[in-house]
């Protein structure tokens, strides 16, 4: 006989999960007192709730497992919304457990009472308000089954602590299957659709691969990268989608969209064809829809049959599991002939563009060097460190997109990041939940002294675990990415923007924390302290990099425009 | 142009709110709305109507489609259907002066349910915009209190919203 709170964690084990990220409080204390009586899935305690969700979430996004965070009622459930929110927008699936005042206090603003369904609605998958004690297994098996399958996303189970009360016992049961006959669940795509893709795939004379996230999310880039093969086309990646093909391959031609290269950019605009795998037509993409891939006939595969023809109508819809629909349009394309020489003249185009403006130059090799750091060389020598192989999370801002354009990411899962909802605070918490995914491999976070104050306190949990993350903080003193564009559109009048003279010295926090600091401000010590960062195997090193306040992130696409109308530096524009 | 939406779905606390919830998080517009179990208890039938754009309309479809809760969505207009609605309208004026109004209505059915000290309540019956035209005809009357059930339709003949599936949980 089990309690609510037994059959809670002992669901979750049955659900095979052996981690989870939390942070106790009043209505969640059964909950935790069932967790000290076993040994099955383990708990780590991160310092605010937000930070759960994150670790929960980075642990999904690298080990491709569903992540879980255990949070109180009230104040524990809201500061777990900016997760909740960050994975959702990125579609990552995790299970958030919150603890609720009792069942009869629901409504009568009770101490630590919040309405976590109704706050967390627009941000879910989908929500339990869990109803009795002896439907929390079924309950878990279905939340598991939702967030896992079809377009991932979180799902919430709110439990009221009358449920978990340990005096009222129950036979426990894990359900070993479930069909929810509301929930549909997308496999292959309708063959006639499938037949019309690779017909225009193979009639294009200048076509592009275009994949994002849901390739990762799939675990489809072997089918991609196949298909790539066949085609013989360009292949872009979205900021989702890094690593999904790889970025050290020839026919990769660099990220797509907003701060995407200018050969991808013109690729897109000038295709006759755009091929979208799993991404979905986002408005950092697009740039202006009415303006985008006017030319081109477009073909979408989308697990989420809402995503197609949301933003942009498409003449081949295919719905439903990429791996699944790439292996149908793969197995269809070895059908009929195809030569694809006859793309060497959308090749050698896209070799000029790459010429011209393509970011592929060595930054770390300057000419006339003078000692300030460029953003762009400290993720260069990041790269060259750790080889091109670790695992590296960011956060939002300058950084993010340095780290997005110069880290060439050769395998999915391996680039960790805000995408969607844009989160400052991610970088640290996503690196703890990769490191438990992966004690044995690097994880760096690449960061900004913005960003890092924003969940600052997991430096702590990081000491109580012994997580040897790597913090590679792009220090500009100033909030980069808001400045660039007060530069660029409101005449450099830096409104809420700096405030260099109250940083803290990164250097003594991180020590006050029991970690090792580094602080670089000459390139010419660049190299040096990066690779001893890295040479600190037990250690959390947080090097403090001092880079130039002043750079620009390029290519930036010009609002309202289309995809060809960039800014490629400070002085130059396409249009 | 006004869209009727049908919508069968699980007859769960909450699934109202996340079908209500979605119309307000996207930005679209409910004009009627009218919800209430079926025969099948587990389900529940909400009818709607909306004046959307047709492409935003295809749109709200896949949304709702895409709710957890939801377990089938007909676009009522697109198809060959049936509605109407229920109107419960009260005036200040007493059964004869009542009777002169609805007498020579014929876009709607009308009955006179009583009358209290002077206040008259009577039914209306009829598509939605024949409801809303006696409506304006009555906007000169000293007291007015209205009651509207929303427009309810369903399509005609063989095609319909319903399933016989089950959720099914197995423990073997």
């Amino acid at each position: 006989m089990t309690s609510g709170g037994e059959a809670l964690i002992r669901a979750l084990a049955d659900e095979k999960i052996d981690i989870m990220f939390g942070y106790p409080g009043g209505a969640a204390l059964h909950i935790y007192d069932a967790i000290y009586q076993q040994d099955r899935v383990q708990h780590i305690l991160v310092r605010h709730e937000q930070a759960a969700v994150h670790a929960a979430d980075g642990y999904a996004r690298s080990s491709g497992k569903p992540g879980v965070a255990l949070v109180t009622s009230g104040p524990g459930a809201t500061n777990a919304i900016t997760g909740i929110a960050t994975a959702y927008t990125d579609s990552i699936p995790m299970v958030v457990i919150s603890g609720q005042v009792a069942s009869h206090l629901i409504g009568t603003d009770a101490f630590q009472e919040t309405d976590m369904i109704g706050i967390s609605r627009p941000i879910v998958k989908h929500s339990f308000l869990v109803q009795s004690a002896e439907e929390i297994p079924s309950v878990v098996k279905k939340a598991f089954h939702i967030a896992t399958t079809g377009r991932p996303g979180p799902v919430v189970i709110d439990v009221p602590k009358d449920m978990t009360d340990p005096n009222h016992k129950f036979e426990y049961k894990y359900p070993s299957s479930v069909y929810l006959r509301s929930y549909p669940i997308l496999g292959e795509s309708d063959a006639n659709e499938v037949k019309e893709a690779v017909k225009l795939l193979k009639s294009a004379k200048k076509p592009v691969i275009y994949a994002g996230g849901g390739v990762i999310q799939a675990d489809a880039s072997e089918e991609l990268i196949q298909l790539s093969r066949m085609v013989g086309c360009p292949v872009t990646n979205t900021l989702m989608g890094l690593g999904a093909f790889p970025a050290t391959d020839d026919q990769f031609i660099g990220m797509l969209g907003m701060h995407g290269t200018y050969e991808a950019n013109m690729v897109m605009s000038e295709a006759d064809l755009i091929f979208n795998a799993g991404a979905r037509f986002d408005d950092r993409i697009t740039n202006n829809p009415k303006k985008f891939g006017i030319a081109a006939k477009k073909i979408h595969i989308d697990s989420d049959p809402s995503s197609i023809d949301k933003i942009i109508n498409v003449d081949v819809a295919l719905q439903g599991d990429a791996k699944i629909v790439l292996g149908q349009i793969c197995e269809e394309f070895k059908n009929a002939s195809y030569d694809k020489s006859n793309l060497e003249p959308w090749w050698k185009q896209v070799k000029e563009w790459r010429n011209k403006h393509g970011l592929n130059h060595d930054m770390l090799n300057l000419p006339n060097q003078s000692d300030i750091i460029l953003p762009q060389q400290v993720i260069q020598s990041l790269y060259k460190t750790t080889k091109g192989e670790a695992f590296i999370t960011s956060d939002v801002g300058q950084h993010q997109m340095f780290a997005a354009q110069y880290y060439k990411f050769d395998e999915p899962r391996k680039w960790i990041n805000s995408g969607g909802l844009g989160t400052m605070g991610f970088g640290l918490p996503s690196a703890m939940g990769v490191k438990f995914a992966f004690p044995e491999e690097t994880v760096a976070c690449v960061t900004g002294e913005g960003s890092i104050q924003m969940c600052i306190q997991e430096l702590s949990t990081c000491k109580q675990y012994g997580l040897p993350i790597k913090i590679i903080n792009l220090n500009n003193r100033a909030l980069g990415m808001v400045k660039q564009w007060q530069d660029m559109q409101y005449s450099g009048r830096y409104s809420s923007i700096l405030y260099e003279d109250s940083l803290p010295d990164f250097v003594k926090l991180a020590e006050s924390y029991g970690h090792v600091g580094i602080k670089v401000e000459k390139f010419s010590d660049l190299n040096d302290a990066m690779e001893e960062c890295f040479s600190l195997k037990d250690k959390l090193v947080f090097l403090d990099v001092l880079i130039d306040p002043d750079e620009h992130v390029y290519p930036m696409l010009e609002a309202g425009g289309s995809m060809a109308e960039m800014r490629i530096s400070k002085k130059d524009r396409t249009f | 142009m006004i869209s009727h939406i049908a919508i069968l779905m699980e007859n769960q606390p909450g699934a109202l709110s996340r079908v209500v919830g979605l119309f307000s998080q996207r930005g679209y517009n409910i004009d009627s709305l009218s919800v209430a179990p079926t025969q099948e208890s587990t389900l529940s039938r909400l009818t709607m109507t909306t004046s959307e754009e047709p492409e935003v309309i295809s749109q709200i479809l896949r949304q709702l489609f895409k709710l957890i809760d939801v377990v089938m969505v007909q676009n009522l207009t697109s198809a060959e259907s049936f509605s109407i609605e229920l109107a419960i309208i009260k005036l200040a004026l007493d059964t004869e002066e009542v009777k002169k109004i609805i007498d020579g209505e014929n876009k709607i059915s009308c009955n006179i349910v009583n009358e209290v000290d002077g206040f008259t309540m009577f039914e209306v019956k009829g598509e939605s915009m024949a409801i809303d035209n006696f409506l304006s005809s009555l906007k000169d009357q000293e007291f007015l209190e209205v009651s509207r059930s929303g427009q309810l339709g369903m399509t005609t003949g063989m095609a319909s919203l319903r399933t016989n599936d089950q959720t099914k949980i197995s423990y073997d």
